[in-house]
């Protein structure tokens, strides 16, 4: 929502653009696309760009006309950094977003922790970065732009999705009229609400917390760092939560939880949303001015399906779980699935991988939700503790916090790291002589080369690290063109990274996830270990464990 | 995770009773509507220099037994 006399798309530091309805002519000569997809928000663009990374085409609707109404998920994450960057498109994102490691945490008025993200020079990017999500938006659509690969098609609702034998027939509304599409594949990038999820008779299922925040965007020259502020017990909010972010463009975000007391509609008038800002403004010492530009409402969730398959039809990003936003999973953990679903579909669609592999998308990215579940869940509950035991604890341990370091850990949101696909039907199983060193299914951990970083060198497919350069020549005689072979030196901090030994290997796949490693490999083993991945034979694995 | 518990050193009748009447006048002290805060407090101190999950994992379940007994 925004003050009134500005529309819905009236920014204060964004220029929306307008995106028409396709001509008649130019949707009806492609009657056909490999991959159908339904939402041109961020995950949708970015299952879009995994796909042209693949070569694959695609085409995009999207009932809106322009980008989202306002910035709502703020927090991109390392690992979805490195998804940008395998993209082509993390250039902008660098330019523009603000990196942090740092959060603190305030209970009434004193700071009781300050928490840092791990970070260091070893890393290629920050653990967390501050930007809207317009920004998020634009910056892929320029890349979407770049690609002959998509088509996008704006002011079109997609009303009907029914599988064929072999594909499934789309059925879209424009300006124009009604028309079908055949899609070999269906990608429903359409968020939270899913029309398409409620087409397939389908239902989120799990736990529904029932916090209630409102986010509000305000324009100010504050001078703070972009840390995260977490306010317990503030005085201008007696007994709630609130959470203060930077973004870029002097924009900074509000966000406060509701009493069980307090209208969602009274909460979302601009009056009281006005009363809060200057309430909260005033306790932070800040006397200059500053101007309202967005806010909304949110409520923190658990809710995810079952299988993010339908038969031709895969759910992406919030279409198929909903997070609380503590801990910044929504969007994140949303781009991995785009990620994971785009080049998975993109190496079956081009006959490098059997259809097979696309088993693996529901438990890895179901998986990941459940983790994300279990930490977030348990982060809602000392932001929002919603029964007298949870409160009561949560109480005394920001009471103690005070006095006693110890205790202001429990406050500590641990912040979202990758998920491990240790148990997925895309990995092989782990090699039980390594004592450390990343495990299979883990991401990649980057490492600082003399000249770069470990992920600069990774190939365009699977790539295999070997620790042997007698092992790499082998590979790079036998491998097929889809992996990359990458010689490393076996005495050598990167090997110290990796537990490896002279003769190790490592598979990491498209997405640099652990695909298999071997302590001491034969170029046999590696060959037969991306067969099997990319088979889908899960039999193979069985066979190994 | 797996170790034995160490033998627990037990305060002598003196002590206790010393530890019992504080926390009696201290209760009081703080009044009915923040003694409950104050004791989840203590007992967060009282754990974190315990220093043994399990050993305050039993004791929680010591605790609360008499509560179950009456719910059934």
């Amino acid at each position: 929502m925004r003050p009134a006399g500005r529309s819905e798309t009236d920014s204060l530091y964004f220029n929306y653009p307008r995106f028409e309805s396709p001509v008649q002519a130019t949707r009806d000569a492609t009657q056909q696309t490999p991959v159908a997809i339904v939402g041109a928000g961020p995950i949708g663009m970015t299952a879009a760009l995994a796909l042209a990374k693949e070569g694959v085409r695609s085409v995009i609707f999207d009932n809106k006309a322009t980008f989202n109404d306002g910035s709502r998920a703020i927090c991109v994450a390392r690992p979805s950094f490195y998804i940008l960057e395998q993209l082509g498109a993390v250039a902008p994102f660098l330019d523009k977003a603000l990196g942090w490691t740092t959060g603190r945490t305030f209970y009434r008025g004193k700071q009781i922790l300050e928490f840092h993200m791990p970070d260091s020079d070893t890393e290629k990017y920050r653990p967390m970065y501050n930007l809207q999500q317009q920004y998020i938006e634009q910056f892929l659509w320029q890349s979407i732009n770049e690609t002959e690969l998509i088509e996008a098609r704006w002011q079109s609702e997609v009303t009907r999705v029914e599988d064929n034998d072999s594909s499934a027939s789309v059925t879209v509304r424009d300006a124009s009229g009604e028309y079908t599409i055949d899609a070999t594949w269906v990608l429903a990038c359409d968020g939270a609400h899913s029309p398409v999820r409620k087409m397939r008779g389908h239902r989120l299922a799990g736990e529904n917390f029932e916090g209630r925040y409102v986010i509000a965007d305000v324009q100010m020259d504050h001078d703070y760092p972009t840390i995260r502020r977490a306010l317990f017990d503030p005085a201008c909010r007696p007994g709630g939560t609130m959470l203060i972010h930077k973004q870029p463009d002097n924009i900074w975000r509000i966000d406060y939880q509701l009493k069980d007391d307090e209208s969602t509609d009274d909460a979302l008038r601009e009056d009281t949303v006005r009363e809060s800002v200057t309430r909260l403004l005033d306790e932070l010492h800040y006397t200059g001015t500053w101007e309202l530009e967005w806010w909304s409402v949110y409520t923190a969730n658990t809710l995810a399906l079952d299988d993010y398959r339908d038969g031709r039809v895969f759910f992406v990003g919030d279409s198929a779980h909903i997070v609380p936003i503590f801990g910044v999973r929504g969007l994140n953990n949303g781009l991995a699935d785009a990620a994971n679903i785009g080049w998975k579909l993109g190496w079956v669609l081009n006959g490098n991988a059997n259809e097979a592999l696309l088993d693996s998308y529901t438990p890895e990215r179901r998986g990941a939700t459940l983790d994300v579940f279990a930490n977030a869940s348990k982060s809602a509950r000392f932001m929002t503790p919603n029964t007298h035991g949870w409160k009561l604890m949560r109480d005394a341990a920001l009471s103690l916090a005070l006095t006693h370091p110890f205790a202001g850990e429990l406050a500590n949101p641990r912040q979202m790291t990758a998920f491990t696909y240790s148990e997925s039907p895309a990995v092989l199983a782990d090699d039980s002589s390594f004592s450390s060193g990343p495990a299979v299914g883990a991401l990649m951990p980057e490492v600082k080369l003399d000249d770069g970083f470990l992920s600069d060198r990774l190939g365009h497919g699977f790539t295999v690290l070997c620790f042997s350069s007698g092992l790499a020549e082998e590979l790079q005689a036998s491998a097929p063109a889809t992996v990359s072979v990458v010689s490393l030196p076996h005495q050598s901090p990167v090997a110290d990274v990796f537990a490896a030994e002279q003769g190790t290997a490592y598979l990491l796949r498209p997405d640099m996830h652990i695909a298999a490693r071997w302590l001491k490999a034969t170029a046999h083993d590696v060959v037969d270990g991306f067969t099997a991945i990319t088979a889908g034979y899960t039999a193979y694995k069985r066979q190994r464990d | 995770m797996g170790q034995p518990h160490k033998k627990a050193k037990h305060m002598n009748h003196t002590d206790l009773e010393t530890t019992y009447e504080s926390l009696a006048l201290k209760i009081d002290q703080i009044g009915e509507k923040n003694s409950e805060l104050f004791l989840a407090k203590l007992v967060l101190l009282l754990a974190h220099a315990n220093g043994n999950v399990e050993h305050v994992q039993q004791l929680i379940k010591e605790a609360g037994a008499s509560f179950s007994d009456e719910r059934g």
